[in-house]
């Protein structure tokens, strides 16, 4: 093998800045993604639980074509169709006066995609209490709001806790594609710090371990965050098999 | 704005070809996926403590890692390595085995998991060999159980293999997108594009569903 290896790129300017710069954009278009994500996860998988069948049918529909379109052609959709066949107002205020495009545009795509995720994971954990404590609170004169507000999420959410965990996670690694709309992130960056430097195995080693890094950082969070969360007696997460 | 429907047929071939290119690398991924998420597997419960330990590394490892990140670690990185030059088609296969690989793994693994352990001690006590116990009574029952999981992982595999467009490769993502800025018409392509992955994914996923109800049957 014949291969010039230089480490000492990482921490030269501006390669270094580039980098961070990197690290910056993924953790902002992480943030942004999963909260939208979460937000309207929870009220579409809340939706498929619900009593009312048009409701119920609704959100379906929204999980399953979110579901069968790839993120890249989803991200494509957002940012060159949709601007060009919205109407005028709406049109010319995402090409001309939203600023940093490529930034809200992965942002609320990712978080998009991946609310249709979170929808699944949260009706399955809705419907992994069964029916009693939503009929129990039902006959102790809830609304449905109520029900859903004080009963179900409250519990629905400590089941979905692991996976809501893996689903940050992909959101995470999903914002590298971010790079394809012209999105410096992580990815992004690397690839650029790549092409002008030409060490892309010292680059991409790093920019690899700060992802591993950063998985690492959620899974040992949410590890606290479950145990800090766990209602006695009714999760088996920390049975032994 | 006018759209033209026309473009599409102008290019249609073009499309079909991606399409193929497409099938192609899912198919075969699959395929070599499902062999290496099988080996894994075979790593992670094997006897010992190295053997275990190196498997769970490689498949925790890769699931800290972006598709995209792989992909490039193949494309760029490998010819530099080993000094071989293998093509964007065979680099963006092997960065899709490496990858989907893990994740075939934890599916296959939870599979065998779900299967009772007295099951394979009741298999070696009327003789089978740990091999035979596993080829005649665990993995038949297990398969069935996570045929449907890996069915939708498949799907999205699918989906995934748009990601080569990131290295060129003329998938039916990078065609659409080829044709869309050479001929000016993103909506078009960019729309047809979502509208064919959605048709197949949705198609595969009825499908699924109906053997899902099968297999319970």
């Amino acid at each position: 093998m014949n291969y010039q290896w230089q480490w000492s790129v990482l921490i030269r300017e501006p390669y270094l800045g580039w980098l961070l710069d990197g690290i910056k954009w993924t953790f902002a278009i992480s943030v942004m993604a999963y909260a939208i994500a979460l937000v309207l996860g929870t009220a579409i998988g809340a939706a498929r639980t619900l009593r009312n069948s048009r409701l119920r049918q609704a959100a379906a529909v929204y999980v399953s074509l979110l579901r069968s379109v790839p993120l890249l052609v989803q991200l494509f959709l957002w940012y060159f169709v949709v601007p060009e066949v919205l109407p005028e107002p709406a049109s010319h205020w995402l090409k001309r006066e939203l600023a940093n495009p490529e930034y809200w545009t992965t942002a609320v795509g990712l978080g998009l995609f991946m609310s249709a995720r979170i929808a699944e994971q949260i009706r399955a954990a809705i419907n992994a209490s069964g029916a009693g404590p939503g009929n129990a609170a039902r006959a102790q004169g809830m609304s449905t709001a109520q029900i859903y507000r004080h009963v179900l999420l409250p519990i629905g959410f400590r089941h979905a806790l692991p996976t809501l965990t893996s689903e940050l996670l992909n959101t995470v690694k999903n914002s590298s594609l971010a790079l394809t709309i012209g999105m410096l992130e992580l990815t992004g960056q690397s690839r650029q710090v790549e092409a002008y430097t030409f060490k892309g195995i010292e680059t991409f080693t790093a920019s690899t371990a700060i992802y591993i890094l950063m998985s690492l950082a959620v899974i040992f969070a949410s590890r606290h965050l479950e145990r800090a969360l766990e209602i006695p007696g009714m999760l088996s997460s920390r049975q032994k098999d | 704005m006018d759209f033209d429907i026309d473009v599409i047929a102008r290019n249609f071939s073009l499309l079909a070809e991606g399409m193929l290119t497409t099938l192609r690398l899912t198919s075969l991924a699959l395929l070599f996926g499902l062999a290496w998420g099988t080996l894994l597997t075979l790593g992670r419960l094997a006897p010992g403590r190295f053997l275990p330990a190196l498997a769970a590394l490689y498949v925790n490892g890769i699931r800290a890692v972006p598709l995209i990140m792989v992909i490039f670690w193949i494309y760029f990185l490998l010819p530099v390595l080993s000094g071989a030059q293998i093509g964007a088609f065979y680099s963006a296969l092997v960065a899709f085995v490496l990858f989907e690989g893990a994740y075939f793994s934890e599916i296959i693994r939870a599979g065998i998991k779900s299967i009772s352990q007295g099951q394979l001690r009741a298999a070696l006590s009327t003789g089978m060999t740990y091999l035979q116990g596993m080829r005649y009574v665990i993995l038949p029952q297990a398969f069935r159980k996570m045929a449907p999981v890996l069915l939708t992982q498949s799907i999205a595999l699918f989906q995934d293999t748009s990601l080569v467009y990131v290295v060129g490769l003329m998938d039916f993502m990078t065609a659409s997108a080829m044709v869309a800025s050479r001929d000016g018409r993103l909506v078009e392509l960019y729309s047809f594009a979502a509208l064919v992955y959605l048709v197949i994914s949705l198609a595969a996923t009825f499908v699924v569903r109906r053997m899902e109800q099968k297999f319970k049957a």
